[in-house]
């Protein structure tokens, strides 16, 4: 269980860490705890898979990374969690998900890559193809990014977890 | 056409690393320095950069939304050219939706929310219909294979999958 102390924690670090010396130490006076107290439940939250990580969030467009390719595949659902499991272990898929298959969009697992141009990830989609055997597939190239933010969790102190 | 940075073999690594995780220390800019043979004040003011240079957007903590009680989808949205303005000015002022893309398709407005309940998600949704009369796919995620928005900036490497 989160206490409220960790959801002020939370509220704190899913900010903007400041780029000096001592960071943590900043945040726990802010906090009003002990410095040692705030690295403890960092790390507690980070062995509960509760943070995933605590560090730099990238913007791949300004970093050089311009095209960003949503790939979507049909697979038959028996053969969803190997394909699914395949295509993860790539290392230039950064996200894979299994979806519901809906009426008029028969796509069930999505898969996201960056490149440095569009022919980079066509090339790279025709490879993952080729890798786990799935010849229907489409590349949805994002044209405009229209927002891109970190969640802010616990924005009011009465949300429960 | 965005300009692919030039970056040094020392600074694609520091990048590198950010993104994997700062280390819970006391001092974790001079404990990373240390990895590079970089003196902390090094870290810093090449952090600081890349911050001023829009590649880092925040350093911070990445929450499992998940292990914190909450639930997250996809939705696309097909949105006339005349809509895309009202849709996405509304979509965007939501805390809910962290992210959200143009791309080329027919379901052209791909956006994600994370919420309290899932009642709360279907509520924007159905809000979002009924607003601007736009068909809107919830595609919440049956399985997650892979989360993890690391870029790599060593580059150059062909797909090794």
């Amino acid at each position: 269980m989160l206490t409220d102390l960790d959801k002020a924690i939370i509220r704190e670090l899913q900010g903007d860490l400041p780029l000096v010396p001592h960071p943590y130490a900043q945040v726990a006076k802010k906090l009003n705890i002990d410095e040692e107290e705030l690295l403890d439940r960092i790390r507690w939250m980070q062995d509960r898979g509760r943070s995933r990580r605590l560090g730099a969030a990238i913007r791949h467009r300004e970093a050089g990374f311009t095209a960003n390719a949503m790939i979507v595949w049909r697979v038959a659902e028996e053969k969803a969690e190997e394909v699914g499991r395949k295509l993860a272990a790539c290392p230039e898929v950064t996200h894979c998900y299994l979806r519901p298959e809906i009426p008029g969009w028969p796509y069930n697992l999505y898969t996201m890559v960056h490149g440095q141009s569009r022919q980079e990830c066509e090339a790279l989609a025709a490879q993952l193809s080729e890798k786990v055997g799935i010849e229907d597939y489409r590349i949805l190239y994002s044209t405009r990014e229209l927002k891109k933010s970190s969640m802010r969790y616990y924005l009011h102190e009465t949300e429960s977890s | 056409m965005d300009k692919v940075p030039i970056l040094t073999e020392v600074e694609r690594a520091l990048l590198n690393e950010v993104q994997s995780g700062l280390p819970v220390d006391p001092e974790p800019f001079r404990v990373l320095g240390e990895k590079f043979g970089l003196s902390e004040a090094e870290v810093l003011a090449m952090l600081n950069r890349f911050k001023e240079a829009g590649y880092i957007r925040r350093m911070g903590a990445i929450f499992d939304s998940r292990k914190l009680g909450y639930v997250s989808t996809l939705c696309a949205a097909k949105v006339s050219e005349d809509q895309l303005k009202p849709v996405s000015d509304y979509i965007n002022q939501l805390t809910e939706v962290t992210h959200n893309y143009l791309r080329e398709h027919e379901y052209n407005m791909w956006f994600t929310g994370i919420a309290h309940s899932k009642e709360r998600l279907q509520e924007i949704i159905q809000d979002l219909e009924t607003r601007f009369g736009v068909q809107v796919l919830n595609l919440p995620a049956l399985k997650f294979f892979k989360i993890n928005v690391n870029f790599d900036f060593k580059g150059g490497g062909a797909a090794q999958c």
